[in-house]
Formats: C-alpha cells, structure tokens, sequence
C-alpha cells in the first residue's frame, strides 16, 4: 500500500467526484428534500401551492378510501412478489445449472422481452385476456366455458401484470445466487441420503437466501407505484398509491397532498431498505 | 437403472417448466407480432384477418410516431454518453481516493434505484417546476441522466475490484502524466464495465415511461406516445414499430454474441 492513495489531494478528487456529487445534490437530494417541505404546504383557491405550514395533507392521507388503496396496494405487492419467487426460484435455479453453452442463451431470453416497451405489452396481456380475447376464444373452443369470462379489470389482472414486468428482477438476483452454490455441496448432501426437500432448506436455500431477499424488495417496492399497470390492467378497480400521486400531480392538481402521498412511499421504502440491511442483505445486489 | 429413469423424467420436467416461463414472457410480444400482421383495424385486433403488410407502410407516413420515436434515440443516446462519462470517472474517483462526504455520495446513489420511480418522476418535476426549467428534452435529459448514473457506477466498480493500482503507479513513475496513465491504462481496463453500463443505461432510457411521464412537458417520447394511445387502443401501427425494434435489438444480440462481427473483420 503506498501512502499517497490516503493523502487525496483535492484537485483529482474535485474532478473525478464533483459532477457527480453536483447531480446527485442537485437531481436527488434536493428534489426530495423539496417533496419534504412540499408536504406540509398548504393550496390556495386555484390549486397554487403556498408556502404556509399545514398538517391537513397527512391528515388527508388518513382518509378511509386512501386507507383502503394502501392496504390494496400492500396486497397487489405481496401477491406479485409471492408470483414471481414462487414461480421465478425453480427457474432461476434450472437455468443456471444448465451447461455453460445454452445458460448464456437462456438468461439472454430472460431479458429480451424487456427490449419491447413495458407498455406495450402489458397491453398485450390485455389483447390476451379480454373478454373476446384469444384466451376466452380458445376456451370456449374447447368447451370449457360457454360465455367469455372477465379476466381483466380485477386485482388479480393487475397481480399478473405485475409480476409479469417485474419478473426479471426477481429471476436475476436468484440466478446470480445460485449460480454461486457449489454443486458438489449438493451431491455430498444426497450422498449422506439427505432427500431432497432437507437438501433444499439446509443448503440450497441458507446460500441463497440473499438473492430472495433482494429479489423481493426489486419486486415489491415498484409493484407500489407502477400506475399504468393498473390502469390498462385493472381499469380503475385496483388502483395502487402510484395512481393516487399520479393524480394528485395530473387531474387533480393537489401536488402537497401528492408529496405527502410520496413521503409514505418513501417510509416504506426505507424501512423495507432497512430490514432488508438487517437481515444480511447487500446493498450492491440490490443493483444490477 | 430405476435411478436414471427418474432422472430423465426430472429433466424433463425441468424443460417443461422453463418453456412454460419462456411462453409466460413472451407471450404478449407474440400478440404484438401477430398483430402488426394482421389486417384488421377494430381493437383490439380480436381476430386474424390475414397477413398485411400496410401497418408496416403507414408507419412511414405516421410522421407523430415517427418523431417520438427518434425523440427517444435522441434522448437515450444523450443520457447514455452524459451518465457514463460522469459516472465512470466518479467510480474511478471513489475507488482511488478517500474524502469526506464519501458515504453520503454511497448512499445517494442508492436512492434512484430502490425508490418507486413516480416518487423519483413527481420530485423531479417540482424542482423543475420551481427553478423554470422548461419542461422539454432538456428535462427529459436531466431525468433520464439521473436515474442512469447510478448503474453505470455499479458496473465500473464491479469492474474496478480486482483492479490492481500498481500499474497505474508504474506508468507515472515512468513518467506519463496523470491524465494520458488514465486514457492509455486505466480506461482499457474499465471497457468491459463502461460498456456494460452504457448499455444498461441505454436499455433504462429507451423503455423508461414514468419518469418521463411527469417531466416531458409537450415533448413525446415513443412510450409516453403509447400511453397517449391506450386509451383509445394501441394503433395497429405501434406494433408493426415495435415488432421492428425487437428484430433490431435481437439481431443485435445474435450478431455480437455469436462473434460473427469478429469473424467477419478478421476475414477482411
């Protein structure tokens, strides 16, 4: 170690850190400090926001329908997340056991969809599922059903959408845990007649519990705002926080009562963050 | 015997079980494909009236669509080079140097990434609001650079942590100057990790919708352009230009990841 990588002298580190250091203050701190403040501004009659301290905006949060929408929310969130660790975790882990030559294909097919607008086709799924879609086509084709059944418009449509944007987030995590795990660990462990439900908990899962964990905040935490899901998904009848800050910020033109609806997701995430750090979990994965 | 027997059902199940997440995740782009084809106009294209080329043809004369589409080249190419030239050289700054303050620049970094974007999308557009910034391609570059940074600087320092500092050292003991050792030594080092990282920040600029949702002012990016038509349907010509992009980028793919560009210059 020499000694001058400790005595930093200001030139170099102004050059290499300063613009960063300027946007982030400028573009992140700043902005969200502003939110802050914004929450306890009040509106005057022409939906101006006045600089004048009020607490009516998170008392407005307490009202029963914004209530109802949280824990709507909250719920549209777990199940999403449930989806895609029940439905991602065997597939992150046949992937990344395959030979080295296909794994790279496969992992690419993960993340090609995403090169199509998120838009785009979570509008497909509702071509897909509308009542004279193609799945209500097909079964009634086969006489399964006699009229179309109403997929869409429902919490659980806005579930499916969901999880289906956020997928990747969770498979890539898990891939990437598991992809770590010694496959030798695994062979020893049913050689001394473990089956494989006790391999699974006592090695495979304790190794790549970090990947579940990061996975599920990269799930979870944006399933709270992503509005356009459950707009073209759930047509109004599940509506998540995002679409009432997206209102507050368009129609409605309430932006302190939007801030503040902002400084409970911000809680949230924070606090999610927060477990997240106690529980073991590594900032850095939570990345790429 | 009875053993291997079961093994091979396993792995079949196993390819079972893939193709049914590969159909999960690519189904809704099949619905798009087959309906840039498909020669109805009544949304939502319900059923397959033969295969049409004119979707394809009037996405040439749609020149809204057109121009919100190299609105959102322009911006992603914008944001890519301005957040990995700044991103880059900050990883190499908090790599090489201690200074003070350098946790809080950690832990800002982490912000974009974990908070819901509307949170991100709503904050920046008060700031704007506030300061005058017009609402335009310049927010939307603000924007986008912001939420980019953060994953070029992931990738860079993935790049920088087995990065052995010792050959920097030699080359300005031999006299190079600081500048010249970091283009000549310590950038063909980093390629791998830059490159990754503009090319994330490139996928997370073209596919972003909520952030530019709240900071675009009457500029249209192509998604916020969908969006607009969602209510009414996706036109039959959104897909035929999506459908277009998806055979570029996958191209892209197979052409790089299979090495035929290499093999190809080396022929020459």
């Amino acid at each position: 170690m020499s000694k001058h990588k400790f005595r930093a002298s200001t030139l170099p580190v102004l050059a290499t850190v300063g613009p960063v250091s300027l946007w982030l203050a400028f573009f992140v701190a700043i902005p969200l400090l502003y939110v802050l403040v914004m929450s306890f501004c009040s509106i005057d009659e022409n939906y101006n926001v006045v600089f004048q301290f009020t607490l009516a905006n998170y008392r407005n949060l307490l009202d029963v329908n914004y209530l109802q929408i949280y824990v709507q929310s909250i719920l549209i969130a777990f199940f999403a997340t449930a989806f895609c660790l029940v439905l991602g975790y065997p597939f992150a882990f046949l992937i990344s056991r395959t030979f080295q030559s296909r794994k790279t294909i496969l992992y690419m097919m993960v993340i090609i969809p995403f090169w199509t607008n998120s838009l785009i086709r979570i509008y497909g799924w509702r071509t897909f599922l509308g009542a004279s879609g193609w799945l209500n086509r097909a079964l009634t084709a086969l006489h399964l059903i006699d009229s179309p059944v109403e997929f869409l418009f429902n919490r659980g449509a806005t579930v499916l959408g969901m999880a289906y944007v956020l997928f990747p987030f969770m498979v890539l995590p898990l891939y990437t845990a598991i992809e770590k795990l010694d496959q030798s660990q695994l062979e020893v462990s049913a050689d001394l007649g473990a089956r494989g439900g006790a391999t699974f908990f006592n090695v495979v899962l304790p190794q790549t519990v970090s990947g579940v964990f990061s996975g599920c905040i990269m799930v979870f935490i944006p399933s709270l705002g992503y509005f356009y899901v459950a707009d073209i998904l759930g047509g109004g009848n599940s509506d998540v926080i995002g679409n009432l800050i997206e209102r507050q910020f368009q129609s409605g033109n309430n932006w302190p009562l939007g801030a503040a609806l902002s400084i409970i997701l911000i809680a949230v995430t924070l606090l999610l963050v927060k477990l997240y750090q106690k529980c073991g979990g590594d900032m850095q994965s939570l990345g790429v | 015997m009875r053993r291997k027997k079961s093994e091979r059902l396993r792995r079949r199940a196993g390819a079972v079980y893939c193709g049914l997440i590969y159909a999960f995740l690519f189904l809704p782009i099949v619905v798009i494909v087959v309906n840039s084809f498909n020669a109805t106009e009544s949304k939502p294209y319900l059923s397959w009236k033969g295969f049409t080329f004119d979707w394809y043809g009037r996405l040439l004369q749609n020149a809204a669509l057109l121009d919100s589409f190299r609105n959102t080249l322009l911006l992603a190419a914008v944001s890519t080079i301005l957040s990995t030239i700044i991103g880059t050289i900050a990883a190499v700054g908090m790599f090489k140097y201690r200074f003070r303050g350098k946790s809080v620049i950690d832990a800002l970094l982490y912000i974009p990434v974990v908070i819901p974007e509307i949170v991100l999308g709503i904050a920046l557009l008060t700031l704007f609001a506030t300061v005058n910034i017009p609402r335009g391609m310049l927010s939307l570059v603000l924007a986008h650079v912001t939420f980019c940074i953060p994953f070029v600087i992931f990738n860079v320092r993935a790049r920088l942590d087995g990065y052995d500092q010792s050959i920097e050292e030699a080359s300005m003991d031999l006299g190079v100057g600081r500048l010249k050792t970091f283009f000549h030594i310590t950038l063909p080092v980093l390629a791998p990790g830059i490159g990754g990282g503009a090319l994330l920040a490139f996928t997370l600029s073209i596919d972003d919708v909520i952030v530019s949702y709240f900071t675009n002012g009457q500029t249209k990016t192509f998604p916020l352009k969908v969006m607009e038509s969602i209510k009414s349907g996706v036109a039959p010509d959104v897909n035929a230009l999506s459908t277009l992009i998806l055979v570029f980028t996958v191209l892209l793919v197979v052409l790089t990841q299979s090495g035929l560009i290499r093999r190809l210059r080396r022929k020459r």
